[in-house]
């Protein structure tokens, strides 16, 4: 058998070599897999790693599409991992997503058809407004009487997901629509789309905010005492306690940014890409920005590569659906693994294995 | 709005009915949390179970022989977290909450050729004398064998953690590792097994809604059913009897409203589903405004034998 030796600190060149060896892991495995499903797994690892960025065909559709699923993705994930670097779990990103995207479009609306160039500008503030609002609840019941902010927020995600299917049947529903659910076309609307700024690129006004949002944590976590704090919480509890941090700002602060992150995502992506308030408008990307995150070891920089290579599994997955027919979920399962591997190897970082039984 | 549609012996009768699945993925959590496990996977299991006991039953054509499965399956499934957790030192709550992303992920490849198929259901026992009592003979006596079984297992858990030195040597390994492990017992083992056998019953609570109370498979037909079991078991103070009230407690309002939703009550049908989700967060307000009485003190930490 092996034995375990605690490392006095996080080995560094681990911290950074265990994502690359979780990505190799999980292209075996995943090979396995689709072997065991009956499909060639150099071809179909091809497909989904290769082909969206190379192939001749697929690569000038499928490249713009990168930057649009990974920027949802790495705005997500970079507010999830101040509350996971802190040990604050909010897990229901996904609620405060559709809430953002319901609190943008429901000014939008308001307005509609006036034009102006001050309504998107006031979209950006009630995203992040309906996200930063569904975030308070766990973080005022966390940080007032103690209740388990994992539950709460995830609770509030089947709430939020009621809440869009009703306002898509009735409030926000389309007048023009043919009695179809659905709300109108924001893309349709000038003042209200999130276009693309450079164009055929994918890269929206989202993209860039999720740019600036990696700059601005960066900064935040390396260079501001509520970064420091945010470290020392989640790495020392009682010394942070002793040192005067006070746990009720760091509450509020985590639950508060990822809530109002996810917010923006999801008014950048109801004004941009899906264009209208649906039924099926969430597509999860709350809950794969929490593998983001750890993917990127709540790093900054680590969160932009990660969320652009999940966004290619993404794209990829797709891609392999339409040629070769595997089911959507197989890229779930996929990502999942990546997870697991993720956090097995991990080991490494904090344990020295030795092999042998002395 | 006619009330009068909503019969409450067959009120009582469909609670049952729709509390069993989050009374059995509560009551294996209970143990689980009680070994000192936080296993956030609950959901990822529960779905597993219940595309596992679909399969089987839709093939053999025996309800019975999926629950079985379902069990198994979803037992060895847990014991990827157990493995990451336990050896590999992983963080729980990420663990967790891989297991749940996982768990959806495959029982929704698992299970696509079976979308929209009929499984067959376990038949109601047919409990003479019993059976007959006018109301109550319908409300409690003229269930499935599961039913039974999960309140039976809830007895046995209570059994097992209040008077059996194995049920003293889980809960020492809750409440303190590093004691238990200076005494001498097996904190990994301990935990192993108490993930498994959490697995095991998450499982049979996902197959009860594929194979009982649905019966059909859809993609993430558990629906928040495993987040509400482990809200439950946090209600619960972390005691078996409890588990089952509490479970009970959410079965009902799930059904009344399931029931509003019918009779045509004048509150949409989106304020109606919510409400189980909404007075989940009330009750844990309620139980954390107290305190949380009764949480094994290590719960959620990792143990390390450092000699």
């Amino acid at each position: 058998m092996f034995k375990l030796e605690k490392r006095p600190q996080q080995s560094q060149k681990w911290i950074y070599l265990s994502p690359f060896l979780a990505v190799v892991i999980t292209m075996i495995s995943g090979g396995i897999l689709f072997a065991i499903l009956g499909e060639n797994p150099f071809e179909a690892i091809r497909i989904i790693f290769w082909d969206p960025l190379f192939d001749p065909n697929f690569a000038s559709y499928s490249r713009p599409q990168l930057l649009v699923k990974a920027g949802p993705l790495i705005l997500i994930a970079i507010g999830l991992s101040f509350g996971f670097k802190a040990g604050v779990w909010n897990i229901g990103a996904e609620g405060q997503y559709i809430m953002g995207a319901i609190f943008g479009a429901s000014l939008a609306l308001a307005f509609y058809p006036m034009e102006s160039k001050l309504i998107f500008p006031l979209m950006i503030i009630a995203g992040a407004l309906g996200g930063f609002l569904w975030g308070m609840i766990p973080a005022f019941l966390k940080a007032k009487l103690n209740t388990n902010e994992i539950l709460v927020s995830l609770m509030l995600v089947y709430v939020a997901e009621s809440i869009l299917a009703s306002v898509s049947q009735g409030l926000l529903k389309n007048p023009d629509g043919y009695g179809f659910p659905g709300s109108r076309n924001l893309q349709k609307y000038e003042s209200a789309a999130n276009v693309e700024i450079i164009s055929n690129s994918g890269m929206h006004w989202g993209v860039l905010f999720a740019f600036i949002t990696v700059i601005f944590s960066y900064i935040v976590l390396t260079r501001h005492i509520q970064g420091f704090n945010i470290q020392l919480t989640g790495e020392a509890p009682r010394a942070a306690k002793f040192s005067g941090v006070n746990p009720t700002a760091n509450i509020v602060f985590c639950l508060g940014i990822s809530g109002a992150l996810a917010g923006l995502a999801g008014m950048f992506e109801v004004a941009g890409p899906s264009g209208q308030i649906t039924i099926e408008f969430n597509s999860g990307y709350g809950f794969t920005a929490i593998i983001v995150a750890f993917l990127g070891r709540l790093h900054p920089i680590g969160i932009l590569l990660s969320g652009l290579l999940i966004a290619l599994t993404y794209i990829g997955g797709e891609l392999a659906q339409l040629m070769l027919g595997l089911p959507g979920a197989s890229i779930q399962l996929f990502q999942g693994m990546l997870l697991f591997f993720l956090l097995a190897t991990d080991l490494f970082a904090n344990y020295r294995v030795k092999i042998g039984t002395n | 709005m006619d009330f009068s549609s909503i019969n409450p012996a067959l009120l009582i009768a469909s609670l049952m009915v729709s509390a069993t699945p989050i009374l059995l993925a509560a009551i294996g959590e209970a143990v689980a949390e009680k070994s000192g496990v936080l296993n956030l996977g609950v959901e990822g299991m529960m779905i597993v179970g219940a595309v596992v006991g679909f399969i089987i039953a839709v093939n053999t054509n025996a309800p019975l022989l999926g629950f079985i499965c379902a069990a198994i399956v979803s037992g060895i499934f847990s014991m990827i977290f157990g493995i990451l957790t336990q050896y590999l030192k992983s963080n729980q709550v990420a663990t967790g909450l891989g297991l749940t992303l996982v768990g959806l992920g495959l029982s929704a490849l698992l299970g696509r050729p079976y979308e929209g198929m009929k499984s067959p259901t376990l038949r109601a026992l047919d409990i003479p004398f019993l059976g007959d009592i006018p109301v109550l003979g319908k409300m409690l006596f003229s269930h499935d064998l599961m039913i039974y079984f999960s309140v039976f297992l809830v007895a046995i858990v209570w059994w097992f953690l209040k008077f059996t030195h194995a049920g003293m040597v889980l809960r020492a390994v809750g409440e303190n590792h590093d004691a238990a492990h200076a005494l001498g017992y097996k904190v990994v083992r301990v935990r192993m097994l108490a993930i498994m056998f959490g697995g095991a019953t998450s499982g049979l609570g996902g197959a009860y809604i594929s194979l009982a109370r649905v019966p059909q498979w859809t993609e993430g037909m558990t629906a928040g059913a495993g987040w509400i079991a482990l809200a439950i078991v946090v209600f619960a103070s972390w005691r078996p009897w409890r588990v089952l009230f509490g479970a009970y407690i959410f079965g009902g309002v799930t059904v009344l409203q399931l029931n509003l939703q019918a009779a045509g009550a004048s509150i949409p049908v989106e304020y109606l589903s919510m409400s189980p989700y909404l007075i989940t967060i009330i009750v844990l307000v309620i139980i954390s405004s107290r305190g949380n009485q009764g949480a094994p003190a290590s719960l959620g930490r990792p143990f390390h034998a450092s000699s």
